[in-house]
């Protein structure tokens, strides 16, 4: 059975090939994980559709494009004729491959480059230390998606400080005095030697493609909206008192407890209907205004920050919206989010509460023109009433496209929104 | 309470695998400490394995090369006397001068060396891992030698304890009969009739050095062929070489058991047709080595062992607790000195963030009978098992200038190479200088070369190596002295 890069999603064209699982010639089981691929988008598993021998034909590290033959899978039935072939497979294969020397092969390790990426013109097409720094440089030059990762296999171990900071007392040999005083030499400056094992001072690692495509649309958001940002806050008493008092019953019915997200997904989806242009966006020289409501909902996972949306918010119980958002958790943990997942979306929110965050300033996710910021409760002092008094208070950030959203609309939605968690109950009755 | 020192690592045994460890951790920026037992550096290799017994190597061929060529090439003397006590000092000599290189090279490289026996007791409350040194006993070194019981602490051990004789079921080593190579290199007197249970590489060495001396000398060996991994064409060579010289064979046979009577023994052996005995006075038992792991508290810590008793390893050379890592004759592949210093190397540029792998396929070995034997790569019985097609080239020292000047002519170079790519698969040889003559074999396979490779490089004449060439050509029938 031939293993291939699968198709993730309209807009991927290629993967790296971030993690076999498995050995060359390893015996896996139907549905077992083979492999990790990366895309600039997600990450996910691929698994065995038979049981079977393994034979890997694209090494861990390498970036290829979609549909790629990366490995086969010998299925088990034909027993030790299979295994002896796919022995002397394996050693044909290594033996395929361009000649190169021990040098070269470790560089090659050492830059997570894979023998058929190098072109050698050596005597026989081999892979000569010149060959290899030419495809190094070369690679430094494409674009960063067509990179591939260094060989993650190997990790560097951390390696801990030097424990003292006195360096290891090596035997000192005495200087033969200057024989002739001459004017004093320049003193040598000599640069205080770093340690070889660099990785104690800095570790240089290529960015992943997950990290890569955050990097771009983030400075994307920075350079080609004009964003800026307001605040409010607001009183979770009640929310706080509906969520204790309805816990048990909410979790027996639904099997999700009942999270603080759903009120503000449901606060900003009823804001939206009132300040439409929040849930716009702008094309060319058009805003398009959406009348549907895709709420993008920021989690941090473990490569990096993903967004995937809630479609029609507005349709969702608070329970199916706790209950999407654990799903989606369980997906990224098991790497099985999907692109359709994370493609669309009309207006995202951010809860940098959970990190103990208390004000930030929520960065837009182009196209989306506004951001909702959620930050961490805390009990603070507040007027009620002409006393003061002690309530869970949050603060909210609205991070807003001012190109389309002027500073009255920003400011009346996060009122609203902040109107609503007030007053949950009227969520509820609009709802 | 005893003393705490912390270091980058800790590294247990000084052998080939140790001290490089050591050595190179230093290079890398670690702090280093380095805990051996034995009151010398350089483990079994320098002390009573490898230098010793080249010396006596080197040292009886010499012996019989006066008592037996030197008429041959014009040389007439009296027969030689041998003195053994002088060629036992000699020995000595060269182990001392290299076991001092290696202090030498510890301490100018500021690595903490400790003299003792390692206790590994565990990671501590904050993750680093604790080693308790319990000063040696008996043999002490004045220097680096602690009074009383310290405890020792780093983030990462490397255990480097090397292996250790392993005797026959049921006949203990006793010292003075039965005996270990370690003995064995050191007899005072020539024995009579020295029995080796054992057709390995450190039976044949060993039994060629008093047999050259002129012991009687008996190979016992269970299996029907002495050095079974060997390419069959050349232990097959080797041993009627060796039966050449007077050296006994009884193949497929099994020792008994071993009767002492005074200084003398008689062995009870089987060798297919019936239990029978047989006189000596010396027995050497070398029928291979097992990882030193026992005291140092591995079972305790619940570290991975397979089932031949070596450390189960990642690609790290990390065992199954993490902080832990092993090399050489502890951990699987062949026990040879070499191959230790490799991995020694290598394990701690990995800990160091390095990409750096040990290349197994191109580890040669040799086992340094006269004429000497050395392989890198598969054997013909590999390649056919794994249906790999390839072809052979050989090529006979006796058709070779230099040899038949040095009037060294029995043994042949073997080159295997891939039917299709040419790619050079395994070079066997035996001869004269076999051991230095593999190291073109390992460099030409290191950088991937084929036999034609080989056959194209210019060789000086009139060398050994030629007949590398010749045989390269042989492969594609092409050879001009054959």
């Amino acid at each position: 059975m031939e293993l291939k890069i699968p198709e993730v999603g309209e807009s991927v064209r290629e993967a790296l090939l971030a993690k076999w699982f498995k050995k060359n010639g390893e015996t896996v089981r139907k549905d077992e994980p083979l492999c990790e691929i990366e895309t600039d988008k997600i990450t996910l598993d691929l698994n065995a559709d038979v049981a079977g021998t393994l034979s890997i034909v694209v090494q861990e590290g390498a970036t290829v494009a979609v549909g790629t033959l990366i490995g086969t899978i010998t299925e088990a039935a034909a027993g030790v004729e299979a295994a002896l072939g796919a022995a002397s497979a394996q050693a044909v294969e290594k033996l395929s491959a361009s000649p190169s020397s021990p040098e070269v092969r470790r560089e090659m390790l050492e830059h997570g480059i894979s023998p058929e990426e190098v072109a050698g013109t050596g005597k026989g097409g081999r892979i000569t230390l010149d060959d290899l720094f030419a495809r190094i440089e070369e690679r430094a030059k494409q674009p960063p998606a067509a990179r591939p990762l260094a060989d993650k296999k190997t990790t560097p171990l951390p390696v801990p400080p030097p424990v003292q900071s006195q360096p290891v007392s090596r035997p000192v040999v005495a200087e033969p005095a200057a024989p002739i005083p001459e004017p004093a030499p320049a003193p040598v400056v000599r640069s205080e030697e770093a340690p070889a094992y660099s990785s104690a001072r800095e570790e240089r690692r290529p960015m992943s493609p997950i990290r890569k495509r955050i990097a771009a649309r983030l400075l994307a958001a920075r350079q080609q909206t004009a964003m800026l940002t307001t605040f409010n806050e607001a009183d979770l008493t009640r929310v706080k008192a509906l969520r204790s008092s309805h816990r048990e019953h909410f979790m027996q019915r639904h099997g999700v407890a009942l999270g603080l997200m759903p009120f503000f997904v449901k606060a900003c989806v009823e804001a939206l209907k009132e300040f439409p242009m929040v849930n716009a966006s702008i094309d060319g020289d058009d805003i398009v205004l959406h009348n549907f409501y895709d709420i993008g909902i920021a989690i941090g996972a473990e490569k990096g920050l993903v967004v995937p949306i809630l479609r029609n918010a507005d349709r969702m119980k608070l329970y199916e919206i706790d209950q999407a958002i654990a799903g989606f958790s369980e997906k990224i943990k098991t790497n099985r989010l999907a692109i359709t997942d994370l493609e669309g979306g009309t207006f995202s929110i951010s809860n940098g509460g959970v990190y103990g965050s208390m004000l930030s300033t929520p960065i837009l996710n182009p196209p989306q023109s506004a951001v909702l910021g959620m930050h961490a409760i805390q009990d603070r002092p507040v007027v009620r009433d002409g006393q003061i008094v002690i309530r869970p208070m949050m603060y909210l950030a609205l991070s807003y496209d001012h190109r389309i959203i002027d500073g009255r609309e920003a400011v009346g939605f996060l009122k609203r929104v902040k109107e609503y968690i007030e007053q949950p109950e009227e969520l509820l009755l609009e709802g | 309470m005893p003393e705490t020192n912390t270091y980058d690592l800790i590294v247990i045994g000084a052998g080939p695998g140790g001290y490089v460890a050591a050595i190179r951790a230093t290079q890398l920026g670690m702090k280093v400490a380095l805990v051996e037992k034995r009151a010398t550096l350089g483990g079994v290799c320098l002390n009573e394995g490898c230098i010793p017994s080249k010396a006596l190597l080197d040292s009886s061929e010499l012996f019989a090369q006066a008592r037996d060529k030197f008429a041959l090439h014009g040389i007439a003397i009296d027969p030689p006397r041998l003195d053994l006590a002088a060629m036992m000092l000699r020995k000595n000599d060269v182990v001392g001068k290299l076991t001092d290189g290696i202090a030498y090279l510890i301490k100018k490289n500021g690595i903490q060396r400790i003299h003792g026996t390692a206790v590994l007791k565990g990671a501590a409350a904050d993750g680093l891992q604790q080693v308790e040194v319990v000063p040696a006993g008996g043999q002490q070194s004045l220097l680096d030698s602690p009074a009383e019981a310290q405890i020792l602490t780093a983030p990462r051990l490397l255990l480097a304890s090397g292996s250790e004789a392993a005797g026959l079921s049921g006949i203990p080593f006793d010292g003075q009969v039965v005996v270990s190579a370690r003995e064995a290199l050191s007899f005072d007197k020539l024995p009579e009739h020295l029995i080796v249970a054992g057709g390995g590489y450190i039976g044949l060495e060993l039994g060629s050095v008093w047999r050259r001396l002129g012991v009687k000398v008996t190979v016992m060996e269970m299996l029907p062929q002495i050095l079974p991994n060997m390419d069959r064409q050349l232990s097959d060579a080797l041993y009627r070489s060796l039966r050449k010289q007077g050296i006994q064979f009884k193949l497929g046979t099994r020792i008994i058991g071993v009767r002492r009577i005074g200084s003398k023994a008689i062995v009870e052996y089987n060798d297919g047709t019936g239990s029978e005995e047989m006189d000596c006075d010396k027995v050497l038992v070398a029928v291979g080595r097992r990882p030193l792991t026992a005291g140092l508290g591995l079972e305790e810590l619940g570290i991975r062992l397979d089932w031949q008793g070596r450390a189960v390893i990642d690609r790290d050379y990390q065992t199954s607790l993490p902080g832990i890592y092993a090399i050489g004759d502890l951990v699987p592949g062949p026990m040879l000195a070499h191959k230790a210093s490799q991995e020694a190397a290598v394990c701690v540029e990995r800990m160091a963030g390095q990409q750096a792998e040990v290349e197994y396929d191109y580890i040669p070995g040799v086992c340094y009978t006269w004429p000497e034997a050395a392989s890198v790569g598969q054997t013909e019985e590999q390649l056919k098992q794994a249906s790999t097609p390839y072809r052979s080239g050989r090529f006979n020292f006796a058709a070779l200038g230099r040899a038949r000047c040095l009037d060294e002519s029995e043994g042949f170079v073997k080159i295997l190479a891939h039917q299709e790519t040419d790619r050079v698969l395994g070079v066997h040889i035996i001869g004269p200088r076999a051991s230095e003559l593999i190291a073109e074999a390992a460099t030409v396979m290191s950088f991937d070369g084929t036999a034609r490779d080989i056959a194209l490089m210019c060789h000086a004449h009139p060398t050994l190596s030629e007949a590398i060439r010749e045989a390269a050509l042989d492969l594609h029938k092409e050879a001009i002295h054959a």
